[in-house]
């Protein structure tokens, strides 16, 4: 198979810095105002008033978060809110060292898969641990949401801070 | 199986490589050039061409594939362009086999193109986009939490600890040594340096992931009645199976990719599979993390669950141990170029097939491969099964 690789162009650093190649940049100018939607809408506005909100599935009796309005199992209308405790255990977690442009962090975060309790087995969100030494973090764990300030709350994920240790 | 019987007859591919001089079109034509050249074959043999690239926003050009199609002979062709991630590489020959299989085409020249390097800073810019974007995207995440995060779950579940799964990374980059293509072969690597290596996302080093790659890969497919005109060496598809699985994935069992399982059941019932461990002879599993190679090689029924890292310490896994694993050098190794990475490993079965991996081959006159790419929101898996 030697005969049909292609010796493809390898571009390395100095290329660049000696001015052997050309190229053109360009910067996307595109900004988006996405609709919160029906279901994320509702958690949303429970976020706001510190309220961790979830749907019932009437056909799988699962209580589903993040809440949706449809179960993508049954493909049935879920029939109502559920409110959940701010309480849950980790799923999963790691962590982070580094940005997505890969510059290190001063301090690493923690993101986490927290199972919410209440919630049907294994549904859990994404959200980070705070108040916590990260070698301390480990599977299983028990978390609660550290809230913003009421007058904070802007109907986001971010009004939960965190999640620390029991 | 039924339908046209299908063959891969030819394939080509460029170099991998961190940033190519060429641009997108020109590596695509590259590679469907060479895969022509291979059976001997021109363009104007090719009656449909399916393309294989991942996100747009790699390239900051909107339906990229129009933007590829000259480089990779389609025009005025029948095109499809099919896009389901990283499982996109062997998506793609899914299609070319039922464009096929359909009997709407005898010849499928199938090209995957993937160049990454034009999106700066890093382009996991443009992967940012893959979380949601109301209940994930405030909380800042990057690419990599998601694989930590299923790391971790998967290390959990079996108690398995970081040097477990390094053997794989050493494996294949040492596996990628003999492969001509080659990003990063080292056939000198150590567990230790994959230990040493720099903690991105804990459980996730440097040397736990596959590079940001540019590069292409291109096949051609033929109705069963042309490949014995063009070739006496016919690599016949002989199953495909995909399958998606929900994208609220914080709900989902993260140690255990059960789209796979459902692609190879898929897969293995079209192709008369009974008994996979003892079928199936070679195996390229998507390997973009070295843990993915274990989770995958579960996800196929070819280890029981938490049992890949073990028969990966015992060797089974190495090209000359009972079952070889990634013998190209895969993602880990050969590079990953997210749509062509996984098209280069269904091209690594049929040479190995044909016995023309050269320092590559794997002994024992394989007669069956598998080739498996996983993708989108962690979720997809695709599966083909080629035999000779």
């Amino acid at each position: 198979m030697e005969g049909f690789v292609y010796p493809t162009t390898y571009l390395r650093h100095q290329d660049f810095e000696q001015g052997r190649v050309l190229y053109e940049t360009w910067y996307p100018n595109a900004h988006y105002a996405w609709d919160a939607g029906v279901a994320i809408g509702g958690y949303l506005q429970g976020l706001k008033a510190g309220r961790l909100l979830a749907r019932h599935c009437p056909e799988c009796d699962r209580i589903l978060i993040p809440p949706r309005m449809f179960c993508e199992s049954c493909f049935s209308h879920t029939d109502r809110w559920v409110e959940l405790e701010d309480t849950g255990t980790v799923i999963t977690f790691s962590i982070c060292y580094v940005t997505w442009d890969m510059l290190r962090l001063k301090e690493p975060l923690i993101p986490a898969v927290i199972g919410i309790d209440g919630a049907s087995r294994g549904m859990g969100i994404m959200h980070l641990l705070g108040e916590v030494e990260p070698q301390t973090v480990h599977v299983g764990m028990r978390v609660r949401a550290v809230w913003r300030p009421p007058a904070e709350r802007v109907g986001a994920i971010t009004d939960i801070a965190y999640f620390r240790p029991l | 199986m039924s339908g046209e019987r299908v063959a891969v007859v030819g394939a080509g591919m460029t170099r991998f490589v961190r940033r190519a001089q060429e641009t997108g079109k020109e590596l695509a034509w590259e590679a469907a050039h060479l895969a022509l050249a291979s059976c001997e074959m021109t363009l104007d043999d090719v009656d449909a061409v399916v393309i294989g690239t991942a996100p747009d926003a790699f390239d900051g050009v909107h339906m990229k594939h129009e933007y590829l199609s000259d480089g990779c002979g389609a025009w005025r062709r029948p095109v499809i362009r099919g896009y389901v991630g990283g499982g996109t590489g062997v998506f793609a020959a899914i299609q070319g086999w039922y464009h096929i299989a359909s009997g709407l085409f005898d010849t499928v020249l199938v090209v995957c193109e993937e160049k990454m390097s034009s999106c700066q800073p890093h382009p996991q810019g443009a992967f940012l986009t893959i979380f949601d974007h109301t209940t994930e995207r405030p909380l800042g995440p990057n690419l990599l939490w998601i694989f930590a995060l299923e790391m971790n779950a998967y290390m959990t579940r079996y108690g398995l600890d970081k040097r477990d799964i390094a053997l794989v990374s050493v494996k294949n980059k040492r596996n990628a040594a003999a492969h001509p293509a080659a990003l990063l072969g080292d056939p000198n690597i150590t567990v230790e340096d994959v230990l040493n290596s720099e903690v991105l996302a804990w459980p996730v080093q440097r040397l736990d992931v596959s590079p940001v790659t540019d590069g292409a890969v291109a096949l051609v497919m033929c109705a069963g009645h042309v490949a014995r005109r063009v070739t006496d060496k016919p690599v016949w598809v002989e199953g495909v199976g995909w399958s998606l699985d929900t994208a609220y994935w914080t709900n989902r069992d993260l140690s255990y990719p059960t789209y796979v399982e459902e692609a190879a059941r898929m897969a293995y019932r079209m192709a008369g599979i009974t008994e996979p461990r003892k079928q199936i002879h070679i195996v390229e599993p998507y390997d973009p993390f070295d843990y993915k190679e274990l989770h995958h090689l579960e996800g196929l029924l070819l280890f029981d669950k938490g049992e890949a890292p073990r028969a990966t310490a015992d060797g089974v896994t190495q090209r000359d141990g009972d079952l070889p694993v990634c013998p190209s050098g895969g993602l880990l190794g050969v590079g990953n170029p997210i749509a062509a990475a996984g098209l280069m490993k269904v091209a690594e079965i049929f040479w190995q097939l044909r016995g023309e991996a050269g320092a590559r081959q794997v002994p024992g006159k394989p007669r069956r491969g598998l080739a498996q790419a996983w993708g989108d929101l962690m979720q997809v898996g695709t599966v083909i099964i080629l035999g000779v």
